[in-house]
């Protein structure tokens, strides 16, 4: 009963919140300059306590096979944050292509640490070390796989920190890639029931995956000249930064490198859309080649083709650089899971890996929240309908932001927080 | 990094020639033809088949350097970062901050000498200016008073690159990481000039000496933000060797 009042309460502070809030701060309206310069060092929140994080590995199968050529990923790294008292716990997924230790998580957790909770940050399992360390099957990308994945992950990394601290409730978030992992690991959650998240945060996830994908590997169309032309674009990316940086005596690469290139070379969107396109191509090549080696599947290294600790990986690298998410997608993940399922089929697999197949569920869990923009690039048009539609008043939609753009921005930092603390407080999100 | 007990590297260097003997890089196939992968060089690259070589950074020493990568991956985790958190753990920060500072102060002789043989007025007399405040009023360095003149980075691998010698081969060194010929002789070259200094200028022993190399080495790796195979890239070897190689020739114009 005081439950249900709290959420009434809640509901209509959140209406009246919504209608009283002062015009969204955030400065850049343009999607593609939000998503590749985000938050300028003066707009983001700040936080003053020393998190004390410790770096840890764990061996997750310990009859795993590890190729030499990756000898050294044959450990799942991770990092946590401990409160020197019970506290609850949130657990962090990163996105596509990043680590346990990359910027955006490791400022999530500066803001969970800071507002009492431990924290413990975990890679992507689209990264070579999930996928040499971690992955049952080794072929990430997976809805279902990786959420089983990552939560018998953080069931031996829960059972590592229990011997250390107390934990009195689970928190769960991830952001873009990290947050669609997040809603199926939620889902995974509510069967085993191990954790009982109290609530869980998902931040700018895709809908469905192969929208997004294939968004963003269009987005390299936009270099001049098409695909083919890669390499010169990109060695005239790596001169432009290099003349930045030779004319600029103090710049380094600061928090605020981004803002200041920006400032100094004022791309075009097409320019910026073409390097988003490449940051995700790198993502996309390192997943696909460390699968490959692991799986020996024979997707751009031949099968008889053994690679040393020494190997120069050579023209199998140039190879594998051309090609995308979509490209992986078709000639090495549908066939891989084709092959353990004889029943599945092409369009059934792109419905699956969509957040709408498990619409019903996310309906239904009342511990979800989402934080989204409306001018997210990874979403085709109409897409962001989705949240407020299965959301409802859990959804919280920013006009501008673009792609976790303003994921460091001060007014987002306190929202992402306080969905967490009201949970624990009872007072109103 | 640079400069560690000079002795330490002599016999690093002595165990990698022995180690170069073993160190081939292409792949190991099984049978007498490669089978063909779903998407193979040719289709993929087309005309740009075999270019490939060309676009990289020469480093025909590749089986040592990669090994050599490896070595330094162990030496870093099991001796050297240890060592170095060790040295946090035991030292007040501000020591710490003050003993960085002495070793920058030091490090500017490096830039000065340099700057001169570069004919550099600007950095020149700005290095002069910062040693000259710094070793006095900064007490030998520790303060850094006069941060506000810019201060620059400068070896005798950036002079040999200013006045026309090219990197030479690719070359990782034991312990101090990514090199160059030019540049391991410029590191050298830096170490002799350095030591002959500390001679003329102190009478400090032998064993005072080794010490506060091996403190120089620990503060510089400390200031070094870099974990080997923390990238996220099964092409960590390459990206490293083009970003460093990228630095060095940015870094000879600066």
């Amino acid at each position: 009963m005081i439950r249900s009042l709290g959420l009434l309460l809640a509901a209509c502070w959140a209406v009246t919140g919504w209608a009283a809030t002062e015009p969204y701060g955030y400065p850049f309206d343009d999607p593609f300059v939000a998503t590749v310069v985000g938050t300028p060092e003066t707009d983001r929140a700040k936080f003053t306590v020393h998190v004390p994080t410790k770096r840890d590995s764990l061996t997750v199968f310990r009859d795993r096979e590890v190729p030499d050529f990756l000898f050294y990923e044959a450990k799942l790294r991770y990092s946590y944050a401990l409160q020197d008292k019970p506290a609850p716990l949130v657990f962090l997924i990163a996105g596509t292509g990043g680590a346990y230790n990359g910027g955006h998580i490791t400022a999530q957790a500066k803001a969970f640490y800071s507002a009492g909770f431990h924290v413990v940050s975990l890679s992507s399992p689209t990264i070579p070390n999930f996928i040499v360390a971690a992955s049952r099957t080794s072929v990430t990308g997976h809805a279902v796989y990786d959420a089983e994945d990552l939560y018998h992950v953080m069931e031996l990394v829960q059972a590592k920190l229990l011997k250390k601290t107390k934990i009195t409730d689970y928190f769960l978030t991830g952001y873009s890639l990290g947050g669609f992992n997040a809603a199926f690991v939620s889902r995974v959650d509510s069967q085993r029931k191990v954790f009982n998240f109290k609530r869980v945060l998902l931040i700018n996830p895709p809908v469905s995956l192969y929208s997004s994908i294939s968004l963003l590997d269009r987005m390299l169309e936009n270099i001049p000249g098409g695909v083919d032309n890669f390499d010169t674009y990109y060695n005239g990316i790596v001169s432009a930064f290099g003349k930045l940086y030779v004319r600029a005596k103090r710049l380094d690469f600061s928090e605020d490198f981004l803002f200041q290139v920006y400032e100094a070379l004022q791309p075009r969107n097409e320019e910026l859309a073409a390097l988003i396109g490449l940051s995700f191509r790198f993502s996309s090549a390192h997943l696909a080649f460390a699968s490959d080696i692991m799986n020996d599947y024979g997707y751009v290294k031949p099968k008889n083709v053994r690679f040393t600790r020494n190997t120069d990986p050579g023209v199998y690298r140039e190879v594998v650089f051309r090609l995308g998410f979509t490209d992986y997608f078709h000639d090495y993940f549908y066939p891989y899971y084709k092959k353990l399922d004889p029943s599945l089929n092409r369009h059934r697999m792109v419905e699956e890996m969509s957040l709408r197949h498990i619409e019903d569920y996310l309906r239904n869990a009342d511990n979800i929240y989402v934080m989204h923009n409306h001018n997210d690039l990874i979403l085709e048009q109409g897409e962001i309908d989705f949240f407020p539609r299965v959301f409802g008043e859990r959804a919280r939609i920013y006009p501008t932001g673009g792609h976790l753009g303003n994921m460091e921005y001060r007014d987002n930092v306190e929202h992402m927080v306080k969905v967490f603390t009201s949970a624990l407080d009872g007072q109103p999100l | 990094m640079s400069h560690p007990a000079p002795r330490l590297v002599r016999y690093l260097l002595l165990a990698s020639l022995l180690l170069i003997a073993g160190c081939s890089t292409t792949p190991i196939q099984e049978g007498d033809t490669a089978e063909e992968a779903f998407f193979t060089p040719e289709q993929i690259l087309g005309d740009d088949t075999g270019t490939y070589e060309d676009k990289q950074v020469y480093d025909p020493w590749q089986g040592f350097n990669r090994t050599m990568y490896r070595f330094n991956y162990y030496f870093d985790k099991y001796i050297f970062l240890p060592v170095v958190i060790g040295y946090f753990k035991i030292t007040p920060d501000p020591v710490e901050e003050g003993i960085h500072n002495f070793f920058r102060n030091i490090q500017d002789l490096t830039t000065l000498y340099n700057s001169i043989l570069q004919l550099n007025g600007e950095k020149t007399l700005n290095t002069t200016t910062r040693l000259l405040v710094n070793s006095t009023v900064g007490l030998l360095g520790f303060l850094d008073i006069a941060s506000d003149v810019p201060r620059s980075d400068e070896d005798f691998g950036q002079t040999l690159g200013y006045w026309g010698v090219g990197p030479g081969p690719y070359l990782v060194l034991p312990v101090l990481g990514p090199s160059s010929v030019r540049d391991g002789i410029g590191q050298g070259v830096d170490w002799l000039y350095y030591n002959e200094v500390r001679r003329r200028t102190t009478s400090m022993e032998s064993w005072q000496e080794t010490g506060m190399d091996l403190l120089r080495a620990i503060d510089l790796r400390a200031h070094v933000k870099f974990l080997y195979y923390e990238t996220n890239s099964p092409f960590e070897y390459e990206l490293v060797r083009m970003l460093w190689t990228t630095k060095r020739e940015l870094d000879i114009k600066r």
